[in-house]
């Protein structure tokens, strides 16, 4: 059912002289104008470099990759984050590993942050648990799209 | 000797008209800002020193300068650059009648403090305000674009309306005082009404004072009768096509207009350089006590008085933009013609009856 909305017909002598409402008008900003000029603690604009608001925990950060005992990477190059990835932006070249228990390590890790959604699906396919988006930083900006591509060093450093 | 300071008022009247005009572009930002609950522009630094903002202004002219002067194919060349000077200078020669002070006694020597004492004063400032359309709908034409010469088409016709009422407003104010000469109405509203109320427009003519400012702020093409620029409508109005300097031209005219209109109420209604009870050799007041002043203080005080009530007015503006919608086109002509142009000519019918009433 479509909503009617009752709007008033007449307007009351008040509005149709104008003047009244609009010193209404004015005087509500004027109000405004001296409590923010000599309370500017109420302003709700962040400094933003300077200070920044809290990030909640939850929010999906840059991606790391993270690592065995020993120091290498955890992931086995299995190609499961490039093919969940909607953006695709993460290529990996698998090479075989010299331990014969693990299947494969990757030659090269890379990520296009200039293309990356920041969806996290990459995280959800991830069967050993080697990519995660918790490292508490936010996507690097750069000058040149070539620098936001992020190598296996880079995301094994988190 | 006489030219030589005539040339210096000259000077100083001019400087200080574009000093306020870029400082009120900051004005503009910063009370916005805090009128919206925001800090406003602090960005802009030299030596680290941001001074609250008011180096914006300075990076503004850097950038305007800086910027390609862009001239759109198919305008017409020379229409389309000498617009915003068009439109730039009648605001500034408007200043030359306003008087900023009494006068200041240097020695022997007497000086005026006003540029050019013109008898016919407001009617010089009807007659040049109402040149400035010309820039704006030879631009609006000039730079072949539809909706810049539906901005200059807009512009004609609102302040082709609101001219007429601005003339018409003011009419009961010269019946009251009895002159145009700006010098002279403003030494006029010195006198006390029953000895102890200052004769300021605004108590004879109340009227005449809200109707003036409003046709003023539609003069001034400003929120809420930005109908011409209207952004939401037509892009950007008469100055769209114009980049660099030409547009900063008339962003600065802008301005200046600000300064101009709130110099021309206060002039008008506010009693002008006049601090109540302040004459030539120092304050008289009407229950008996004195107080004697130097000259030469007396005239800095007026010159103080008139640039604070310039100041207030400047403020007010800037407040009423960021206060009210932009009226509907329709509505801005019903409002001038219906409403505005009818309380102006019963303003001056109730006024010349009082006056045979009284006199």
């Amino acid at each position: 059912m479509a909503i009617v909305v009752q709007r008033k017909e007449r307007l009351s002598l008040a509005e149709r002289l104008y003047i009244p409402i609009l010193l209404g008008g004015l005087v509500v900003t004027t109000r405004r104008f001296f409590r923010n000029l000599f309370h500017p603690e109420n302003l709700v604009t962040v400094q933003y470099p300077e200070e920044r608001r809290p990030i909640s925990p939850q929010l999906r950060f840059r991606h790391r990759l993270t690592k065995r005992e020993d120091g290498t990477p955890r992931c086995v190059a299995c190609m499961c984050c490039p093919t969940a990835c909607p953006a695709n932006c993460i290529h990996i070249e698998p090479q075989e590993h010299s331990d014969p228990t693990i299947e494969k390590r990757p030659a090269r890790f890379e990520i296009d942050l200039s293309r990356c959604v920041f969806c996290g699906l990459c995280v959800e396919a991830c069967p050993c648990d080697a990519i995660r988006m918790d490292t508490g930083k936010l996507g690097s900006p750069s000058y040149q799209l070539k620098n936001m591509v992020v190598d296996i060093d880079f995301l094994l450093k988190g | 000797m006489d030219f030589l300071i005539e040339v210096i008022k000259v000077f100083v009247v001019a400087i200080m008209l574009l000093n306020m005009a870029a400082i009120l572009t900051w004005v503009e930002r910063k009370e916005s800002a805090l009128v919206q609950d925001r800090v406003g522009p602090n960005r802009a630094s030299i030596f680290g020193m941001s001074l609250i903002g008011l180096l914006h202004p300075v990076a503004d002219a850097i950038k305007m300068i800086m910027k390609e002067d862009f001239v759109p194919q198919h305008a017409n060349r020379f229409l389309f650059k000498i617009a915003p000077a068009l439109a730039v200078f009648p605001v500034f020669v408007v200043f030359a009648v306003i008087p900023f002070g009494d006068v200041l006694q240097i020695g022997e020597r007497v000086i005026k403090l006003q540029i050019a004492d013109l008898n016919v004063g407001i009617l010089y400032i009807f007659a040049l305000s109402s040149l400035a359309v010309y820039g704006v709908i030879i631009g609006g034409w000039a730079s072949n674009n539809k909706y810049s010469l539906l901005g200059g088409m807009r512009a004609a016709s609102q302040m082709i309306s609101y001219e007429v009422c601005m003339g018409v407003t003011l009419v009961g104010l010269f019946m009251i005082f009895g002159t145009v000469e700006l010098d002279d109405l403003v030494r006029y509203q010195g006198e006390l009404i029953g000895g102890w109320i200052p004769k300021w427009g605004i108590l004879v003519q109340p009227i005449s004072f809200f109707l003036f400012l409003a046709t003023a702020m539609a003069e001034n093409k400003r929120i809420p009768f930005d109908l011409p620029e209207g952004d939401s409508e037509i892009v950007a109005g008469y100055h769209l096509e114009y980049s660099g300097f030409r547009f900063g031209m008339f962003f600065l005219g802008e301005y200046a207009e600000i300064v101009v209109i709130s110099a021309l109420v206060t002039t008008l209604f506010f009693g002008g350089w006049q601090i109540p009870y302040l004459y030539g050799n120092g304050f008289h007041f009407p229950w008996g006590a004195e107080l004697a002043i130097v000259p030469w203080a007396v005239s800095l005080l007026q010159v103080g008085s008139f640039s604070i009530k310039v100041l207030f007015f400047c403020w007010l503006l800037v407040l009423t933009r960021w206060t009210f919608p932009r009226f509907r086109y329709d509505q801005v002509m019903r409002m001038g013609w219906k409403m505005i142009l009818p309380l102006a000519l019963a303003n001056i019918v109730v006024t010349g009856i009082v006056l045979l009433i009284f006199n």
